[in-house]
């Protein structure tokens, strides 16, 4: 594997880029594998990264139905960031962003990872004593948080509507300097990279049809290329979870719905922050490209589709424009959806399962970007020694059956509310 | 997507208000834990047709068993929530 650097670009420069090496290598699979990822997002990859390079298990396959990133880690709206309220919410998003900011240096791939902060806007005086609140429970955990007044908020973003017009004047908000975006697809290509350098075996087009199990074990997976047999079993399949898991023969506490995102023509730089909306459900940025990258609510009804409705992006824009009345001057490039395991309490599940080697990751709902580098670190340990790391450990399939839920907007088991 | 509401017709789902699976079963009250969080927290969440609830919110407030693809969003049928199997 050629290490990048400015020599190398260099170098290939000269040589008219004929001599890259592959990312990846493409191996076809083997009989057998320590442990097999099904699923080959960010969080699949950096779970076999992690596995690799801190736990020494090198005989580590992802299998993928698709190809690398298919899935959600390329259609999220790229948001970073580590402003929870709850203890285990705040520890492990925390401990993924710190993974985040050494990540570009760790993978040598430029996961253009941008603190350019995250900006919750507050719409009253009820959301400034919650944001105060909540940016002091953050700063008690060693996370960044300040709570910005009006006028802080208008020098940041003078385009918001500041006018004597608008239905839900700003009062202030939450700022989280440290949050920002980071480019998605090159998040699932370095895990990738830095984990096949390792010895793990990325096999794309390879969809598991089923899963082996013997009394309490699970034998390998049954898959479009065959039988591949494994000592242990990790799923990393946010979206499909429900699906997966029924193949080992759990039912799992998750519904899968559909988010909309979307992406406005290339303009100029406009918005240099990451902003939500503390009355709708709103949140833009703009890429290093110029578009803007803005996305709202789940659709609110189970679906598999990766496609949405008409509804629900009147409801975004609508709340768009409450903020940005300029936005309405912008035309939109490109919409997509994708499906999201959304938890009966909001947060995720990293855990083992009821089956002594079959261990899950899922339960995203729709927050699971930011956790990749985060989610992989704990998943890899909680395989590599079969139990759960402090930072997830109350990440269980059990917490909801023993009154535990992790529910940071108290929304009760609802999925579609979270 | 639209929803054909047997009183009022076909109407687009956003004037129906979402409510989940139609297939769990509240269990006795002394059922015991695991059948009670079988019933709050676990689904099957199938790929493919699921009997669901909607009630029609901004029509006629029906309460309705609607069987719908969650691979394609094809409505395949709308059954009034008292007589409906569940």
């Amino acid at each position: 594997m050629t290490r990048y650097s400015a020599f190398s670009l260099l170098r290939q420069t000269l040589r008219g880029h004929r001599g890259w090496d592959r990312a990846w290598r493409d191996p076809e699979p083997k009989r057998h594998y320590d442990v097999i990822i099904i699923g080959g997002g960010g969080h699949g990859l950096a779970s076999a990264y992690y596995l690799a390079k801190l736990h020494g298990v090198r005989n580590v396959a992802v299998v993928e139905k698709g190809y690398l990133g298919s899935g959600n880690t390329g259609r999220n709206t790229t948001i970073v960031r580590s402003n929870y309220l709850i203890e285990p919410n705040a520890h492990f998003y925390e401990h993924s962003l710190k993974l985040w900011e050494g990540l570009s240096e760790d993978l040598n791939y430029n996961v253009m990872f941008s603190q350019r902060g995250v900006l919750n806007l507050a719409h009253s005086d009820g959301q400034m004593d919650a944001a105060a609140r909540r940016g002091n429970a953050m700063r008690l955990n060693g996370i960044d948080a300040e709570l910005l007044d009006r006028e802080q908020v208008r020098v940041m973003v003078p385009h918001l509507d500041f006018s004597e017009h608008a239905r839900f004047p700003i009062f202030g908000g939450l700022y989280q300097p440290r949050g920002g975006t980071a480019r998605h697809d090159a998040v699932a290509w370095g895990f990738a990279r830095g984990a096949s350098a390792l010895g793990v075996d990325i096999i794309q087009n390879c969809e598991v049809k089923g899963i082996k199990r013997q009394g309490n074990r699970v034998l390998g997976v049954e898959t479009s290329r065959g039988f591949i047999g494994a000592g242990k079993i990790g799923m990393a399949v946010a979206g499909n979870s429900s699906h997966v898991a029924a193949m080992a023969g759990l039912k799992l506490p998750i519904e899968s719905h559909v988010l909309q995102a979307f992406v406005t023509e290339g303009l100029k730089p406009w918005i240099d922050t990451v902003v939500t909306y503390g009355v709708g459900h709103f949140y833009i940025s703009q890429s290093d490209k110029g578009g803007l990258v803005l996305g709202g609510d789940i659709d609110g009804y189970n679906s598999y589709a990766q496609k949405g409705n008409l509804a629900l992006i009147e409801h975004c824009m609508a709340a768009g424009m409450q903020i940005l009345p300029s936005l309405s001057r912008t035309r939109i490039l490109r919409h997509w959806g994708g499906v999201m395991d959304m938890s009966m309490d909001g947060s995720p599940i990293i855990a083992k399962t009821p089956i002594d080697n079959f261990y899950i990751n899922g339960g995203w709902c729709y927050g699971g970007f930011k956790a990749t580098p985060g989610s992989g670190w704990v998943f890899a340990h909680t395989i590599a020694h079969d139990k759960p790391h402090p930072i997830n450990a109350e990440f269980t399939l059990e917490r909801f059956a023993e009154g535990r839920a992790i529910d940071e907007k108290g929304g009760g088991p609802t999925p579609n509310v979270h | 997507m639209l929803i054909r509401c047997p009183w009022c017709g076909e109407r687009d789902h956003a004037e129906y208000f979402y409510g989940g699976d139609a297939t769990v079963k509240r269990p006795a009250e002394n059922a015991g834990v695991q059948a009670w969080n079988d019933y709050v927290y676990l689904r099957d969440n199938p790929k493919g047709p699921h009997r669901e609830l909607w009630q029609h919110q901004a029509g006629c407030r029906e309460w309705l068993v609607v069987t719908r693809d969650t691979l394609t969003h094809d409505i395949l049928g709308v059954e009034p929530v008292k007589g409906a199997a569940r």
